[in-house]
């Protein structure tokens, strides 16, 4: 920042911004050699899966040819299939549930006079917890209650999470909004109720639709607490689960396959979530 | 939506009642547990007891909870060497630019976790693109057996948790007040000085916001072991794995999940600690 404002400055005269130009190309460019190098350390074990995918031989051994036959044959596998439809049903109901109960957490905390620490903690808290004692948890408790796990006891423990993070997407909107126009509305002559749809609603949208993507997401992604709280048999096996189970051991070319398109589809979730975000922040 | 008192709680309560629910009573009850006697079938007894605590620092258990420990720690040191250079360079890009290199810098973080490592294994396999590559250059030599390692596991926390202590620390620097930075230069600090007698003792509450979590995360991880280190390396995570589902010991289970959590409570209170009491000086050398 300093060093901007110094050039603006110096670049009075063409020599100057020349000679600024350069010495800016030298500042930027260990910093542009670092993002380049950390990028492509998060990027290409990504891209090399992606592109496997495609492999017609499916090893990672060489490329045989361009083929699609890889993702016919996950049309051809029942279990991955099932384990698809378990997944879209539980992200739905879970993003449903959670969205609804991470919005009210929101406005409740942010139109409280005083700031409570006990909530502010006990809303932070699932998205610190390390996944394997929740589950575990949450494994106890289902079993003390003597219940029968499965689909839904997945979805009950994904909105525990969910709810926090759609919960600290809406706070953020609610921190640069202007309360004042809810209190115009009212003034006007406006009930409570009306207000909420009309007023406060609207505002809220974007970045709530943005928390539930997130929170789609973050479900169809899950593993670990499925994976505790699903119960016995396959009947309720997820996405995640039938995935680790087939890379246990090895790596099968119809993963590839798979992993590209969950990955296209969080990645797509992703930037719709924080295009949403971005453009209420204008 | 008026401003009375009633209405945030009311607001608050549903949400509220299911984290009371779904996450605090869970919580308290398998602590609980870690006091009771495992039953002779595997169920529980309750009948109290600290023996389950004790074994947590059995030679056999406090050994596989250092070894991990050591892996955790050098999984942290070594992202946050990588991460910290990375934060600094987004903390210096145009503003305008800065979110959307934070942003596809934390994506991989949102995306299947199990993806992220199964791409690790298609990478150090023996017929891995790296043994691949390494053959083109002409060895010719056994091919590297890279996957199932220590450094293989280190190498797929690093990777998977990068992302967050990217976001830990950028999210100090782009807070840090330039003047700061300014004033040390007009002082006739060069940028090198500036930056390890300002930048970096300030920015410090990040980096150790970032490592708590990487070091928390990645010694309760079970499936990275499990899928790159072949069932070879225990973390505190797998053991707890196989209380719960193999060995069938819950209150043993249990003791190791509150050891964890309470590993991840005392270091995230020395951190803000720490970092009171470093803002505290600041603002003293400031006065």
């Amino acid at each position: 920042m300093t060093g901007d404002t110094a050039t603006a400055t110096v670049a009075g005269t063409p020599v100057a911004a020349r000679a600024a130009g350069a010495g800016a190309f030298r500042r930027k460019l260990p910093g542009r050699v670092v993002l380049l190098l950390v990028f492509g350390f998060l990027y290409l074990p990504i891209a090399v899966l992606v592109m496997l995918s495609f492999n017609d031989s499916g090893l990672p051994t060489a490329w045989s040819g361009f083929s699609t036959r890889w993702y016919s044959a996950l049309l051809g596998n029942s279990d991955i299939l099932h384990a698809a439809w378990n997944t879209l049903v539980v992200a739905i109901f879970a993003t449903l549930v959670s969205t609804i109960l991470g919005t009210l957490l929101a406005l409740g905390m942010e139109t409280r006079r005083r700031k409570s620490n006990g909530l502010e903690a006990l809303a932070f808290a699932p998205m610190v917890i390390p996944d394997i004692v929740l589950a575990v948890a949450l494994l106890t408790f289902f079993s003390r209650l003597g219940l029968t796990m499965g689909l839904h006891t997945i979805i009950v423990s994904h909105v525990v999470f969910d709810l926090a993070f759609v919960c600290s997407v809406v706070r953020a909107r609610l921190k640069n909004f202007d309360f004042s126009i809810v209190e115009a509305s009212r003034d006007l002559g406006a009930s409570g109720w009306t207000t909420f749809w009309r007023v406060t609603f609207p505002v809220l949208l974007p970045s709530i639709v943005a928390g539930a993507l997130l929170a789609f997401t973050l479900s169809v992604d899950e593993f670990i607490i499925a994976f505790f709280t699903a119960g016995a048999g396959r009947s309720s096996i997820t996405l995640p689960m039938q995935i680790y189970s087939m890379i246990r051991f090895g790596i099968t070319p119809e993963v590839n396959a798979l992993a590209t398109i969950v990955m296209g589809v969080s990645a797509t979730a992703l930037l719709i979530s924080q295009w949403l975000n971005k453009e209420q922040v204008r | 939506m008026s401003f009375n008192a009633t209405r945030p709680n009311l607001l608050a309560a549903p949400g509220v009642a299911w984290l009371a629910t779904f996450m605090v009573v869970p919580c308290l009850l398998v602590l609980s547990y870690a006091f009771f006697q495992r039953g002779v079938w595997g169920g529980i007894e309750y009948t109290f007891t600290l023996e389950n605590f004790a074994r947590v620092a059995d030679p056999l258990y406090a050994k596989i909870f250092l070894n991990s420990a050591r892996i955790a720690l050098t999984t942290t040191a070594i992202a946050i060497l990588i991460a910290y250079p990375a934060a600094y360079a987004i903390s210096r890009a145009p503003r305008m630019r800065q979110p959307i290199l934070l942003f596809f810098a934390v994506l991989p973080f949102w995306s299947n976790y199990l993806i992220r490592t199964y791409a690790w294994m298609v990478l150090l396999n023996r017929e891995g693109l790296i043994n691949n590559m390494l053959r083109s250059f002409g060895y010719t030599g056994e091919p590297l057996s890279l996957l199932y390692t220590e450094a293989a596991v280190i190498t797929g926390l690093v990777y998977n948790y990068l992302p967050f202590v990217i976001l830990a620390i950028y999210s100090t620097l782009s807070r840090l007040n330039p003047e700061l930075m300014e004033a040390s230069r007009d002082l006739g600090a060069g940028p090198v000085r500036t930056f390890f007698r300002v930048t970096l003792p300030l920015s410090l509450p990040g980096v150790a916001a970032g490592g708590v979590f990487v070091f928390v995360l990645s010694i309760g991880n079970f499936v990275t072991p499990a899928l790159l280190g072949g069932g070879r390396f225990q973390m505190v995570g797998n053991l707890v794995y196989d209380q719960f589902l193999t060995a069938n010991d819950w209150p043993f289970g249990a003791a190791l999940g509150a050891a964890l959590i309470v590993t991840m409570i005392v270091l995230l209170f020395v951190q803000a600690r720490a970092t009171a009491r470093a803002s505290g000086e600041s603002r003293e050398a400031q006065a």
